[in-house]
């Protein structure tokens, strides 16, 4: 290496790292063990872990009341859940007042609800547009017809006075996202419209949404609505939450978008322009495949938001999840000092599930995405 | 030679046409009085200093920028603020950019049949058929079913310009084709526009490689400040400019090059 000039004539070989640098022993020594500070902070947390999640699990399992007939049980055992409880009051938080005898109705729409779901969601589904047909046409109308009742069809109706729990929590979640979304994207393409009129109501409405609290959106749904609607046509009393949350999730879906939109580079929209593309091709095929892409985790984010106001509807009268363990926590046959804890950690455990179901898959069709377009 | 007739003897047959046309961002006269007629089959390369405002000028063929006076006919037709016509013109103009803007999340296939089934009202059948063969022509058959950002710079503009020709235009513009690619692909990209040109299309080509200006132009356009300053066709051009700013800024370039 010394002369002035030099040409390679072996190759150097190449070579594994050195081992210190890989494995879970060096992991955890750079990771937990770095320092004195670090190391006390990382036994700390794993004692208290220890201490915990043990009592935790026996609370939970091996302690609890499985099954029982009525509180007494529970009573009892205090130092244990009262699983038993849940599953009595499975039927009323599943379904709310929804009369027993037409339940197998609700069964039927969240099963077909759910299988479309499933289609939906799968990466390189078969015939993904059939399945957005059915779901976003077809499916709205079939389940209307299917759970409030139709005397065609000989299905008593049923009013949705009666509707509740569980099943009300993911109408309401399922009908948020089917509609803030579209309405959000339509809000953030006319905030960017060239025509002033469309640039101004977008504006108005989006910020004035987001200047204004979820519960007052939801109380204005429910009292001003019905003011500026015919008189004939009185809105439902769960349809004015319904749209409460659609208005509400649309105003943030629209500035998720809006930033989407935004940090696409203007060479996409020359391109398209240049090839002869008109408006609505150019932002269905070129533009919202891409920004929608870029927002998916804000996107979700608001899935994940949406979700959880959907506990708010109880509010203005509407027996969503939350409201049907409340209403079941109140039953004196069970009363005790266990059934509130338990109950609560049960809707914890099903907000969770959901929540946590839909940040995973953000993130799977996230990977998915980046491995596409490397 | 074409480049022997005066503007006015190709008056009737021209591709393109501008006539005393002037444009402003805000108050920066970007182009001054430009005017400039291409003939149909006509290679024209326009060079200059940066902000001469030559992309400009191409991207007011296609109507990405608008002009403020003057008229740009294009093949007969004078372009407008009506969107019709636009539309009429951008069908019949392709344009390659510096940075390809290729469509991301579309494989290098659907990046070349959009248009011609969205615009053209092609079935896709047709559409893909003659992608096929225009990615074969300019030679990246094998990357059809990638995405974008599989392909090296090279290929990835030689797909753009697979992407302008579906629509089979009867102009293609290219707006520094080879400024963004590494100094490697620079002689493919070049090349398949060679090849384009021996075909006859219609181009006019921004570019800052003399080598093909001199190979492959009938007439090069110097611009600087936005006004054309000398046009010639390459040989004189090149041999002997006119102007003392042709001048100097092929004595830059050139020497930039050696």
């Amino acid at each position: 290496m010394d002369a002035l000039a030099y040409a390679r004539k072996v190759p150097e070989p190449e070579e594994a790292p050195p081992l210190r640098s890989r494995g879970a022993l060096a992991w955890a020594r750079a990771n937990l063990f770095s320092s004195i500070g670090s190391t006390l902070v990382t036994l700390g947390c794993v004692a208290l872990v220890a201490h915990l999640l043990p009592q935790l699990a026996a609370w939970a399992t091996t302690r609890a009341i499985w099954s029982a007939s009525d509180g007494a049980a529970c009573r009892q055992h205090q130092d244990g859940a009262c699983w038993a409880f849940v599953v009595a009051k499975w039927d009323y938080l599943r379904f709310g007042s929804y009369p027993v005898a037409e339940r197998w109705r609700v069964d039927v729409a969240e099963a077909i609800g759910g299988a479309l779901i499933f289609w939906l969601l799968r990466i390189n589904a078969p015939r993904r547009v059939w399945g957005a047909f059915l779901f976003f046409v077809v499916y709205p109308v079939l389940g209307l017809i299917l759970l409030h009742g139709s005397s065609w069809l000989g299905l008593p109706s049923v009013d949705t006075q009666l509707w509740g729990g569980i099943f009300v929590t993911l109408l309401t979640a399922v009908v948020g996202i089917v509609f803030s979304l579209p309405l959000g994207v339509l809000l953030a393409l006319g905030r960017r419209s060239p025509l002033p009129v469309v640039r101004l109501a977008s504006v108005v409405f989006i910020e004035f949404v987001r200047g204004v609290p979820f519960i007052t959106i939801l109380f204005m749904a429910n009292n001003l609505l019905p003011l500026f609607v015919p008189e004939t046509w009185t809105p439902d009393r769960l349809l004015r939450p319904l749209a409460g949350i659609i208005i509400f999730s649309a105003a943030y879906m629209a500035e998720e978008v809006r930033g989407g939109l935004q940090s696409l580079g203007r060479g996409q929209y020359e391109a398209a322009v240049a090839l002869g593309l008109k408006y609505a091709p150019m932002t269905g095929l070129i533009i919202l495949p891409q920004a929608l892409t870029l927002v998916l985790p804000g996107i979700v984010n608001n899935f994940i938001g949406l979700f959880m106001d959907t506990t708010l509807i109880s509010i203005v009268g509407a027996t969503d999840f939350l409201e049907a363990m409340n209403n079941a926590i109140k039953d004196p046959v069970w009363a005790g000092p266990t059934i509130m804890v338990t109950g609560y950690v049960f809707a914890g455990i099903f907000y969770f599930i959901f929540c946590f179901g839909m940040a995973r898959y953000s993130a799977h069709i996230e990977r998915v995405r980046a491995k596409g377009r490397m | 030679m074409s480049s022997a007739l005066t503007d006015d003897d190709r008056g009737d047959n021209a591709a393109i046409r501008f006539i005393g046309v002037h444009k402003w961002y805000g108050n920066f006269h970007v182009l001054r009085n430009i005017n400039l007629t291409v003939g149909r089959g006509e290679r024209i390369v326009v060079c200059g200093p940066s902000g001469s405002g030559k992309s400009t000028l191409i991207r007011c063929v296609n109507r990405l920028e608008g002009h403020q006076r003057g008229s740009i006919m294009i093949d007969g037709v004078e372009l407008t603020d009506e969107i019709k016509r636009i539309d009429e013109v951008r069908r019949e103009v392709g344009m390659v950019f510096q940075n390809f803007n290729l469509f991301p999340h579309l494989t290098v296939l659907e990046n070349c049949t959009l248009a011609p089934i969205w615009v053209r009202k092609m079935p896709r059948r047709d559409a893909d058929e003659l992608a096929t063969k225009l990615l074969a022509r300019v030679r990246i058959l094998d990357q059809a079913h990638k995405y974008p950002s599989q392909l090296s710079g090279g290929q990835q503009q030689r797909a753009a310009i697979a992407r302008a020709l579906c629509m089979t235009p009867k102009i293609m513009l290219f707006d520094e084709p080879t400024s963004s690619l590494d100094p490697e692909m620079v002689k493919e990209v070049l090349d398949t526009m060679t090849t384009l040109a021996r075909e006859g299309m219609t181009m006019i080509v921004v570019t800052h490689e003399m080598g093909f200006a001199r190979q492959v132009a009938d007439r090069v356009v110097f611009m600087d400040g936005g006004e054309i300053v000398e046009v010639n066709a390459p040989l004189p051009f090149f041999q002997h400019p006119q102007h003392g700013r042709t001048k100097l800024f092929l004595s830059q370039i050139l020497h930039m090059h050696h």
